[in-house]
């Protein structure tokens, strides 16, 4: 079987996370692998936002505000429980139409609620409006205007969810229910099903990279990385640059949403502080790090950033920590830490040590 | 409504749309120079509020406040210095992204420094209970004090840069700067005075506004938001559009609060920003000749 280039880093990653699943199991730190799970949500987000900012060259201070969308509506839409409705239309209609996932609390008590398929679709579409109907003025903007535009549409979605009664206000929502998958399967916070969590959310992730992947290797992968070198050469030649601008924008929200639905399941509930702009921030920072237009730099630097950070490495300098990296990449590594020139400048460092060394030596 | 109670939100509603302005002035000085936003603008007031504050419980208050502001400024200098001066890269993009960087390692050093706890300069005439009457309207004297300060700055600025060599050399850097450099204006240290001078301006704002609004770690975004509103909203770069702007959007917010959950009242703003962009970006008093020309 002739397997093509482009998916070589693909085998790699699918080994790299079968071997650290090994490793964190058998070294007895399998704990861990639940912040992996949760850094694989967000490097979610991270990658959508890599293909606006790095291949449109589109920044937006408001991706917190899409992951919160997808978040709170499946939280919200999953945590009414049917079984109370009963009798009312509506309810009746999802209970036999079986779009419904029916339980038992703790308590003996019957618990129905919506698939959280149903939610992560209407999640999606909602996404989509959202970034549809903001992102055509929003996308005619540049520079600082769209930044303070995308900054503005991320503070209003903080303010909603932090005034409105429905959204919990400052508590958030909680318990909101597993979301089962296949068979017995499901994204929840369940420690017994911690590994196989693990493995649904860099399926998830995995799956994800590969759709951009292709993205970027096709026809429209090609527009857009001539839109990345110049929007108006690329307008010359014929590219429609507001309609893929616009394309991109939309893509990029759905991923944010569904990392935003994914890890809510997964930590059975979500609070304002994810829609906050420090968030926005925080991917903005991690996206330049990776390398703007590299998808695996973002990847790699989406897990492990967020891994940390997750783990608590950077105590109370978390958000200091991510403002100071923006700062460092921008003054020293503009174009991100894993470039190949960098690796390349690296080599020839080392080489050069490695002469200097002999000749001392002789 | 009655007629005491609107002119009660109307003169809250200018109180804090003179601060706006003077956060949005702090935007077009930087920008008039540069073309850069500086997202950093509400930290600057931010840490004049809170540095007077810590001057304040050893020193008398006309000495804390000065003291801060000579403090932020110098903030404000470096700040060009160290980092916009060596960036490698200066496109817009990149300096958005050091500037955010920035103010968001100003807002967590002022946390690790004051806490999260919400601290205030104490009234600079009369205390928290004294009030004057005007049309029935009652207001703190410290509202005055902030009207007054902002028309100063507003006058003064109007001055320095019609009739001062450095003002008059910001202003020749902002129009064409290689011309200016050939003239023998040292562009760089224009801007760096610009960032000294915007700093300054805002640490000012965060002094005056400090008894009424109360100053924290965090206080320095919803402002800088606003701030950039009403800078849009007049117009970047517009100095008269920043007042009139900030005018307006201040007393929006105050009557919107009549309507609407206060919890709201940040979105009012920003919602008019949004609106602001989509339909004219260059704002009230933009000409539409210029913004032809303009990339937004």
């Amino acid at each position: 079987m002739k397997i093509s280039h482009k998916y070589v880093p693909v085998i790699i990653l699918l080994g790299g996370v079968i071997l650290f699943q090994l490793i964190s199991t058998l070294s007895g730190i399998e704990y861990i692998l639940t912040q992996m799970t949760m850094a694989g949500y967000y490097a979610m987000v991270i990658i959508g936002l890599t293909m606006l900012m790095g291949y449109t060259g589109q920044i937006s201070l408001g991706h917190a505000g899409f992951f919160a969308i997808g978040g709170y509506t499946s939280a919200v839409l999953t945590t009414q429980n049917l079984a109370a409705l009963k009798g009312t239309g509506l309810a009746d209609f999802i209970m036999n139409s079986g779009l419904s996932v029916s339980m038992t609390d703790t308590y003996g008590q019957e618990l129905v609620y919506l698939s959280p398929w149903i939610s992560l679709t209407l999640a999606i579409l909602i996404t989509i409006i959202v970034a549809f109907l903001i992102g055509i003025p929003i996308l005619k903007l540049k520079g600082h205007y769209l930044a303070m535009a995308t900054l503005g549409f991320g503070t209003i979605i903080y303010r909603i969810v932090l005034g409105a009664g429905i959204f919990g206000e400052a508590d958030g929502i909680s318990e909101v229910p597993a979301f089962p998958v296949l068979g017995g399967l499901s994204i929840s916070g369940d420690s017994a099903l911690r590994i196989e969590n693990y493995y649904i959310a860099w399926f998830v992730l995995g799956v994800g990279v590969l759709l951009l992947i292709n993205l970027v290797n096709s026809r429209a992968g090609r527009a857009l990385r001539s839109i990345h070198g110049s929007e108006d050469a690329a307008s010359a030649m014929g590219v429609d640059t507001a309609r893929y601008k616009l394309a991109i924008f939309v893509l990029s929200a759905v991923y944010a949403a569904v990392g935003g639905v994914l890890l809510t399941h997964f930590n059975g509930g979500i609070g304002p502080s994810e829609a906050s702009i420090m968030k926005s921030v925080r991917y903005v920072a991690i996206v330049a790090v990776g390398g703007m237009a590299n998808l695996w730099g973002a990847l790699i630097m989406g897990v492990l950033l967020n891994f940390l950070s997750l783990r608590g490495y950077f105590g109370s300098y978390d958000d200091a920590f991510f403002g100071v990296i923006l700062i460092v990449i921008m003054l020293f590594f503009p174009d991100g830490l894993l470039t190949r020139d960098n690796f390349k400048g690296l080599k020839q460092k080392i080489q050069r040590l490695i002469a200097r060394e002999k000749r001392t030596a002789e | 409504m009655s007629f005491e109670q609107l002119l009660q939100y109307l003169l809250s509603g200018v109180t804090m749309g003179s601060i706006y302005a003077i956060v949005a002035i702090g935007y077009n000085i930087i920008y008039n120079t540069t073309g850069i936003i500086n997202f950093a603008q509400g930290e600057f007031v931010m840490l004049g509020g809170m540095t007077a504050i810590s001057f304040n419980f050893f020193m008398p208050l006309p000495l804390a406040i000065f003291l801060s502001v000579i403090i932020v400024s110098f903030v404000g200098a470096f700040i060009d210095i160290v980092f916009i001066r060596n960036l490698k890269k200066p496109s817009v993009l990149n300096m958005i992204i050091v500037t955010i960087g920035l103010s968001t390692v100003i807002r967590e050093v002022a946390l690790h420094i004051w806490d999260e706890k919400v601290r205030s300069l104490p009234y600079f005439t009369g205390d928290e209970s004294s009030s004057i009457n005007i049309f029935g309207a009652y207001i703190s004297p410290q509202v005055l004090w902030v009207l007054g300060v902002s028309a100063v700055i507003v006058i003064g600025l109007t001055f320095f840069f019609k009739y001062t060599l450095p003002g008059r050399s910001m202003r020749a850097c902002s129009a064409n700067i290689t011309a200016a450099q050939l003239c023998g204006v040292n562009a760089k240290n224009m801007v760096t005075l610009s960032f000294m001078l915007s700093a300054a301006i805002g640490a000012i704002a965060g002094t005056v506004v400090s008894p009424i609004t109360m100053t924290q770690y965090d206080g320095g975004t919803s402002l800088a938001i606003k701030g950039f509103a009403v800078a849009i909203l007049g117009g970047l770069g517009n100095s008269t559009g920043a007042v009139v702007g900030g005018i307006v959007i201040g007393v929006l917010e105050a009557l919107s609060i009549s309507i609407l959950p206060s919890a709201y009242k940040d979105a009012i703003a920003i919602a008019l920003l949004l609106l602001i962009l989509f339909i004219k970006p260059s704002g009230l008093f933009g000409s539409s000749e210029v913004s032809a020309l303009k990339e937004y």
